[in-house]
């Protein structure tokens, strides 16, 4: 930037070149700091997206079955021996209620693209595979005569947890997720804006009410593993909730979410100009109904911006829903509260404990359905933000 | 009188707004000057552009020269560094840094390397604090923060951070504005003391303080140089219709 | 008929009150219940092991619990050990690990986005960052155990050393990645409010940028740096999934970080998803784990608030 300093004038100052140098080294530490830091991310996105978007594909592979009563009776003997090794239980176990769909099949030849298992489609997307190697050069020439096809994997997004990997798929863990944040957010938004709403208009403003101001403040800063602890003590051996189920999952993160709710409550309600209350009360009305009628409603984006970066918090806890039994196994989406389920970042864990290869794209698949749903709700939080920023 | 800085045909622009027009003015040694006009007149952004502190304004755009001892700051061969450690400031709020008095006085000169740590900086700390009128305030408590001080020692003390590093001249942006009138005495003698080894150039707001003790006095509106003479003249007998309507108070 | 109606509306309103009221006892309601059922739980464990054992013991072998109760005798059976002293000390070096790469890299960003960065490219840096901090840490352990322990066994085996797959360093580094936006958004947060007066001060002497930030503007910050600091310590403490994933089961007293270690929260995690029954030590064990990290956190906490509280005394500075 400047040119080569003159040491002939009066203003030059010994040392300064090696202090200038130290100053543009400084701001390069600066820099790569901020480089390193994007570059993690990118990295960590990049690693995640090429580990995870083979699962959104599946290898089929072409075959033809001659079909009499017999096969709908023994679905496993419809195959040759090598063939019935590469092909999927599940779509053999599935087989004799496609046959009991379609009666008139019987005493035909049909065509089926049926799903190859999971050790097989390793091998063809060009992974590690225990496949011997008769079965491998059985694969590639099927590939060659073209009878083998990928296509796209709707049974990652309608199915549940599977101990045969080419089965298993998200859609229990979406839906317990989806239930468990019904419960979370039916207590946490009432309760944190009815305290935030405490505090802000009605709190008088003594001890009491600073130490539950300090309390939340402290609330949000407690590790939340110990909210698995009291959820597991408190709601599930004290009051009987069952374990793994949304309810106890859902009160647990209700608690954790909480503080977030509150402060961010309070702020919207802060906001509020006082003349609107000043009006108010003007009017001849009481406290409630000025905060009801008038406050509250000015209020609400704040608060459902808050609400919305709760939720997404909440839906990517894992410790704490760990401990209260989240992490069973479940091949079915749960239907009621109070039995067993699992949630999204549960799935993600216990998946990626799994031996299996096939699993290791799963894991990646069901995290990038988790970041996405969890940057769609900050980026909604974030443009909710922007629409509704009033200038008072 | 030595003419000590000597701006030529100086403009400068914030973005598109020009905030000063065309000022060429000589400032002398061993002299006070003072800065007057109204808000906005361009008097700050002058004494700014005087160290070259508007550097630091990302938006402005400077065109001129200010010419120091016979050498252009502006020029590209001269860092920016140098010129700020001859040509010191002292601003409207007092800002000593977050640390100890001996501190705040010591580390610019260690830094441009006029002493090195021991009984020379001692030396140094003990005669700019002196020469800033506050040693005996505050000789024995060298180490405790420059913020337990009082607003006007606080400004003493700037002052003596601003002497430390041995400056030929001293810019001062209102530097009573923010303190009590005992204070501002005190700050006003000092810089009577003061101008017998430096060039001061000072802006203010007060008329009395001017008419007190600056030898010149310019008069800015609107980011012109409208008048300068001797504080004497400016204030009994301005050739100006404009420079007495503002001394007597009529508009800023 | 007007006193009948006003006397039912102030009925409401109290009712409403105490509604309220009771909506904001529930967070406190909360911390009081985290800390009765660690505590009590921790008591049960504490009736049975002793305490001292536990905070200052070496050997941490629970697995012998659960052969006493069978035909064995008593004689051959070694009894359950709970000397916690290599989980806290594998919990410290791997939260060691994580301030060492967040803290500076954290730091240096903050000082790139608040004196160096222009507006607009601060205001997409630090949005950007801030996705770091909303990751799920199931998210951060997946990508630490598939990703850079593999990497680092490789790593460190070109040189000839042996890593584990479950270091303390790659679980460590993982979560330093995770806390460099705590860092950087809350310094930068405290980096800006130090008032631009104070740099002029510095730059007026004749002191470069990087003196002027060195000299007047971090300590100006300190505080709030510090309190960023505690923080991101308080949650590499409390940090489970990174770990659990990440991390190993074996507690392990060393000081080389390409061994395997565990932490408290590992531990925790072992101890209750099993399916032994809820009244066993090793079950009992995870609420005294709950309970040190509690205490310690709380301690963190304390410490954050009363050391920013001395900085404010010492600097004034107002805007903190």
């Amino acid at each position: 930037m400047e040119t080569k300093i003159n040491k002939n004038n009066n203003f030059y100052i010994p040392q300064i070149e090696k202090r200038n140098k130290q100053s543009k080294r400084f701001r390069l530490y600066a820099l790569s700091a901020v480089v390193l830091s994007l570059s993690f991310l990118a990295f960590f996105l990049i690693d995640i997206i090429k580990a995870g978007i083979p699962a959104f594909t599946q290898s089929s592979v072409k075959i033809e079955i001659s079909i009499d009563e017999e096969t709908a009776n023994n679905p496993y003997g419809i195959l040759e021996r090598d063939m019935s090794r590469l092909v999927s239980r599940a779509w053999l176990r599935s087989f004799p209620k496609e046959i009991e769909a379609h009666p008139e099949w019987i005493g035909t030849t049909q065509t089926f693209w049926a799903l190859l298992n999971a050790e097989a489609d390793q091998y063809l997307k060009g992974t590690q595979s225990k496949l011997k190697e008769n079965q491998k050069s059985k694969l590639d020439a099927l590939l060659q005569e073209g009878l083998i096809e990928r296509k796209f994997n709707a049974t990652f997004f309608f199915t549940g947890d599977s101990k045969i990997p080419e089965n298993a798929g998200f859609y229990a863990a979406i839906v317990g997720s989806v239930l468990t944040m019904l419960v979370t957010m039916s207590l946490a938004v009432p309760i944190g804006v009815m305290t935030a709403v405490y505090l802000e208009e009605f709190a008088p403003d003594n001890k009491l009410t600073q130490i539950i101001e300090i309390n939340i403040n402290n609330l949000a800063a407690i590790p939340s593993i110990l909210f698995g602890l009291l959820g597991l003590a408190i709601f599930i051996n004290f009051f009987g909730v069952p374990r793994s189920s949304p309810l106890a999952g859902g009160m647990t993160l209700a608690l954790m979410s909480l503080p977030i709710i509150i402060v961010s409550s309070k702020a919207a309600l802060k906001s509020v100009p006082a003349s609107i209350r000043q009006a108010g009360y003007a009017l001849g009305l009481t406290k409630w109904q000025v905060t009801k009628d008038h406050v509250l409603p000015l209020a609400f984006p704040g608060v459902l911006t808050g609400s919305i970066i709760a939720l997404a918090q909440a839906m990517g806890e894992t410790a704490p829903l760990i401990i209260v039994g989240m992490i069973a196994f479940v091949p079915d989406p749960v239907t009621s509260l109070t039995s067993a389920a699992t949630v999204m970042p549960a799935q993600i864990f216990t998946w990626s404990g799994m031996p299996e290869r096939a699993y290791i794209e799963k894991t990646a698949a069901g995290i990038m359905v988790l970041l996405t749903v969890l940057i769609s709700l900050n980026t909604i939080a974030v443009l909710l933000r922007k629409k509704f920023e009033v200038k008072w | 009188m030595d003419v000590k800085v000597k701006v030529d045909k100086l403009n400068l622009w914030y973005g598109t707004n020009q905030a000063l027009h065309d000022i060429s003015i000589d400032l002398y040694d061993n002299k006070i000057t003072a800065l007057i006009g109204a808000s906005g007149c361009g008097k700050s952004t002058f004494l700014r552009s005087l160290n070259r502190m508007n550097d630091l304004v990302e938006s402005a755009k400077i065109q001129g020269n200010v010419i120091v001892d016979g050498k252009n700051i502006y020029d590209k061969d001269i860092d920016v560094v140098s010129v700020r450690k001859r040509i010191g400031m002292v601003f409207q709020q007092p800002n000593p840094f977050p640390k100890s008095i001996y501190e705040n006085v010591a580390y610019a000169p260690l830094k441009h390397g006029i002493v090195k740590k021991g009984s020379d900086c001692d030396e140094l700390v003990e005669s700019s604090l002196k020469s800033a009128g506050i040693w005996e305030e505050v000789k024995d408590k060298l180490q405790a923060p420059g913020t337990s001080l009082s607003g006007g020692q606080q400004q003493r003390l700037c002052i003596a951070r601003t002497i430390a590093v041995k400056p030929d001249v001293i810019l001062m942006d209102e530097p009573t504005s923010a303190l009590d009138p005992i204070s501002t005495e005190k700050i006003e003698a000092l810089m009577l003391e003061l101008k017998k080894s430096y060039t001061i150039v000072t802006v203010t707001h007060n008329m009395q303080q001017a008419a007190r003790i600056a030898d010149h006095t310019a008069f800015f509106h609107l980011g012109e140089l409208v008048e300068y003479d001797e504080t004497e003249k400016i204030f009994v007998n301005p050739k100006l219709k404009k420079t007495e309507d503002y001394i007597t108070g009529r508009f800023g | 008929m007007i006193n009948s109606s006003a006397k039912r509306r102030d009925l409401i309103e109290s009712l409403i009150k105490s509604v309220l009221i009771f909506a904001a006892f529930i967070s406190v309601l909360t911390t009081f219940g985290i800390l009765f059922s660690i505590i009590f739980e921790s008591v049960h464990f504490f009736q049975r092991e002793s305490i001292l054992d536990f905070l200052f013991g070496t050997e941490w072998n629970p697995d012998t619990a659960f052969l006493s109760g069978t035909a064995r005798g008593a004689e051959d059976v070694a009894s359950a050990q709970f000397g916690a002293v290599p989980i806290f000390a594998g919990t410290f070096y791997i939260t060691f690990i994580a301030m060492a790469v967040a803290v500076p890299i954290g730091l240096f960003s903050a000082i790139y986005m608040s004196e160096y960065a222009s507006t607009k490219v601060r205001n997409i840096i630090k949005p950007t960052l801030e996705v770091l901090a909303g990751i799920p840490t199931v998210v951060y352990g997946f990508f630490a155990a598939i990703t850079v322990a593999p990497f680092l066994v490789d790593l460190f085996a070109t040189f000839g050393m042996e890593a584990s797959y479950r270091s303390a360093l790659g679980a460590g580094v993982v979560m330093g990645i995770m806390i460099i936006p705590i860092i950087s958004s809350l310094s930068d947060d405290v980096i800006n409010s130090v008032p631009h007066n104070m740099r002029n001060g510095a730059l007026a002497l004749g002191m470069n940028k990087a003196e002027t930030i060195k000299f007047v503007v971090l300590p100006s910050a300190m505080p709030g740096i510090i309190a960023a600091v505690l923080l991101g310590v308080s949650r590499a403490l409390g940090e489970t999934m990174i770990v659990v994933m990440a991390a190993s089961l074996r507690p392990n007293l060393t000081m080389n970080p390409l061994e395997d270690m565990t932490t408290v929260t590992v531990k925790i995690v072992e101890a209750l998803v099993g399916d032994q029954e809820f009244d066993s030590s090793l079950t009992l064990s995870a609420f005294a784990l709950g309970l040190v990290l509690f205490v310690v956190t709380l301690i963190i906490n304390i410490v954050s608030i009363v050391t920013i509280r001395r900085y404010h005394k010492k600097y004034k500075i107002s805007n903190l």
